[in-house]
């Protein structure tokens, strides 16, 4: 079935982005190779369809349709443009990395900064030796399409020890209208690290333009991080973005993800407990308007035991718009004194509006506590009275309310100053409602 | 002056009649008070003076100086000086009572056209109206009446009242749930309002309240209707006699 479903023209249009890119596409003879093979599973595959158990709820054939060509490189214009988008979304005191239509760019970034205190390279330099950067352990075709297609991203090796004395933030500008970029990054952190890492994805100026991002993390023992992912992109754009975090022991990791841009938009991600005593925090917020698709999906796979697991998701869906949020927890055989929950909330702004929860437990050792809730409705009608009464506007009155939902999941953001940073966001986004 | 006047007014909720033609007027400086038995109309009274969604006024009117009070939006009313304090006021997790206590009164003063009153300026008064009604700091910094007692619920309604400067006070069942230290306090707060030109409407259920918050006019509703005005001895009799022999009047 999938085969027959494969061979549309969705395929052949891959098949010709991708020759028509490869020459543009950095990496040693070696990493051509993975490159290739990357592409033919995507082409053996097709865009994700609504059979594809994982991608039921965000059929991407229908959603999106085709690929985009690869965006050129940003000329002098684009990071012209691009760097009013940085200093707009640049989060105070951090050390910037700009990445524009998926080309690092040195010019507008704080690299001699960072190299004080991180390794650093970019995707195009690291792939002249390591091809094992675009390789991951899945299956998924939009993956795939990642590790064919990626033209740059960033490398960051964090040492052993190492507090970070500002955070990094990743900021990815799109200026090409009608392009795809594509991205890969990797952040290898050490033992006993302190880290703040957040990623920002804007547009400058560029319309209906798509993004493909893959990012690899990993954490050394007993270190301490905080992850955020702020997507504001273009309200016609496509942002897919994948994830994949492996944790080792005795680790606080504090996830967060933002969606308030793109018409489409999937963050998936896959968190590993691989080290007994650590707290995974993970975190998210939707806020949907007008027809938008956005869709998070997280897998959580306690792999030892006597790890703990919290997810707090919001979404607040508005006229036509359609969240998703599904949530696994897969807890190992061997992962005892497993505790892991997850509660996710929907708030429906207008009768049109839709939210698909599916909560997922899989559970294969006997001595755990898990557990997942989820609810759909409606603001509260006798607090929207309360407020009016109180001589709020009706619009005025649903932004209140409204803050005070998705604050449930912001306040999961330890730091004072990143989390009024992200409240901000949410604040324009009301402000773009009323 | 008159401030508030309903004239015969007649409300619906779900195609059930629940005021049959209520009538009566609030000067500047009243106190009134509103008695009756559980369904007599009272609480529907102050809600459709509020502007609660869900009532259908069917005939009659209501004037709030001088103005078709019906018309206006909640907040609109609010903003022209209308306070209701609720019997049972609800909960907001996630809104600071001082960030609400801020927006309300600035979105108030807007609607006013006054300009934003500032943040010490604020602070001060919010400091001074809270100490004085055995309201701790620390409670500002909660969520709207997130775990507050029902006398401190009570209390922070109060503490609006006295922010927001309303000429029209309704409070709805005030006592109920208090026990006599609370209520002395609330009542305390509520009299520290009054003044020539604020006026209250009391409802309640029993005397009790009216030794605190004293009247100068009580008001007998059964079945959607006054049935009785008078004085302040008026709620002493009914303390005395009961209900029933306004049942068979109405």
């Amino acid at each position: 079935m999938n085969v027959a479903v494969a061979k549309t023209g969705n395929g052949r249009a891959v098949s010709d982005l991708f020759a028509s890119a490869e020459g543009r596409l950095p990496g040693s003879p070696a990493v051509v190779a993975v490159r290739r093979e990357a592409f033919e599973t995507y082409e053996r595959l097709g865009l994700p369809h609504r059979r594809i158990e994982e991608w039921k709820y965000t059929d991407l054939r229908a959603l999106v349709g085709e690929v985009l060509s690869l965006a050129a490189s940003p000329d002098v214009a684009a990071l012209k443009r691009a760097a009013e988008a940085v200093k707009a979304n640049a989060i105070e005191g951090a050390r910037k990395l700009v990445l524009v239509d998926g080309v690092f760019a040195a010019d507008l970034s704080d690299v001699k900064a960072l190299a004080a205190e991180v390794g650093f390279k970019t995707l195009r330099e690291a792939l002249e030796k390591d091809a094992g950067l675009l390789k991951t352990a899945s299956t998924d075709a939009v993956i795939a399409l990642n590790a064919a297609m990626a033209t740059d991203g960033v490398v960051l090796d964090i040492a052993a020890g190492t507090q970070l004395s500002a955070p990094i933030q990743i900021i990815h500008v799109a200026t090409a209208s009608s392009a795809a970029a594509f991205t890969r990054s990797q952040v290898a952190i050490g033992k006993g690290v302190r880290a703040t890492i957040i990623e920002t994805f804007v547009a400058a100026g560029a319309k209906a333009y798509q993004v493909n991002d893959a990012v690899i993390v990993t954490v050394g023992d007993d270190s301490d991080v905080a992850h955020i992912r702020l997507m504001d992109d273009a309200a016609d754009a496509v942002n897919i973005t994948s994830q994949f975090v492996t944790i080792g022991a005795n680790v606080k990791f504090n996830v967060f993800n933002m969606t308030t841009g793109a018409a489409v938009s999937r963050l998936q991600g896959f968190i590993t407990l691989a080290g007994e005593g650590s707290e995974l925090s993970a975190n998210g917020v939707n806020l949907l308007q007008k027809t938008e698709h956005g869709d998070t999906t997280l897998v959580v796979d306690h792999a030892v035991p006597n790890c703990v697991s919290r997810e707090v998701f919001r979404a607040v869906i508005d006229d036509r718009a359609h969240s998703v949020f599904q949530g696994r927890i897969i807890v190992r055989p061997d992962a005892q004194k497993t505790d892991g929950k997850m509660m996710t909330r929907a708030l429906l702004l207008s009768d049109e509006a839709e939210a698909d929860n599916k909560p997922e437990l899989e559970i294969f050792a006997d001595d755990v506590s898990c557990g997942h809730g989820a609810t759909a409705g409606a603001l509260d009608e006798s607090l929207l009275f309360y407020l009016k009464a109180r001589g709020l506007p009706e619009k005025q009155a649903q932004a209140l309310l409204i803050q005070a939902f998705v604050g449930e999941a912001i306040e999961q953001i330890a730091d004072d100053g990143l989390r009024e940073h992200v409240i901000g966001i949410a604040e324009r986004w009301l402000e773009r409602r009323q | 002056m008159a401030l508030l006047e309903v004239k015969d007014l007649k409300v619906r909720v779900e195609e059930r009649e629940i005021l049959h033609g209520l009538t009566m007027t609030v000067n500047e400086g009243e106190i009134h008070a509103i008695m009756g038995p559980n369904g007599s109309g009272k609480s529907t009274l102050s809600h459709v003076i509020a502007g609660k969604p869900g009532y259908e006024v069917t005939d009659g009117q209501i004037l709030f100086k001088g103005e078709d009070l019906l018309e206006m939006a909640p907040e609109e009313r609010a903003a022209k000086g209308v306070f209701l304090a609720f019997q049972y006021p609800v909960e907001i997790p996630g809104v600071t009572t001082m960030n609400f206590l801020r927006t309300a009164l600035n979105a108030q003063r807007k609607a006013r056209g006054e300009s934003e009153l500032m943040v010490p300026d604020f602070l001060k008064k919010v400091r001074e109206v809270s100490k004085s009604l055995n309201i701790p700091q620390d409670m500002l910094k909660r969520g709207v009446n997130v775990g507050f007692s029902g006398g401190e619920k009570k209390r922070n309604e109060v503490l609006q009242m006295a922010l927001f400067e309303p000429s029209l006070c309704i409070l709805d069942e005030m006592d109920s749930g208090l026990d006599i230290d609370a209520l002395r306090i609330a009542a305390d707060g509520v009299n520290a309002l009054h003044s020539p030109k604020r006026a209250m409407v009391v409802i309640t259920h029993y005397q009790r309240l009216l030794n605190y918050i004293v009247p100068d006019i009580v008001h007998v509703m059964s079945k959607g209707r006054v049935v009785k005005s008078g004085g302040k001895e008026l709620a002493l009799e009914l303390e005395a006699s009961g209900y029933a022999q306004f049942e068979d009047a109405a």
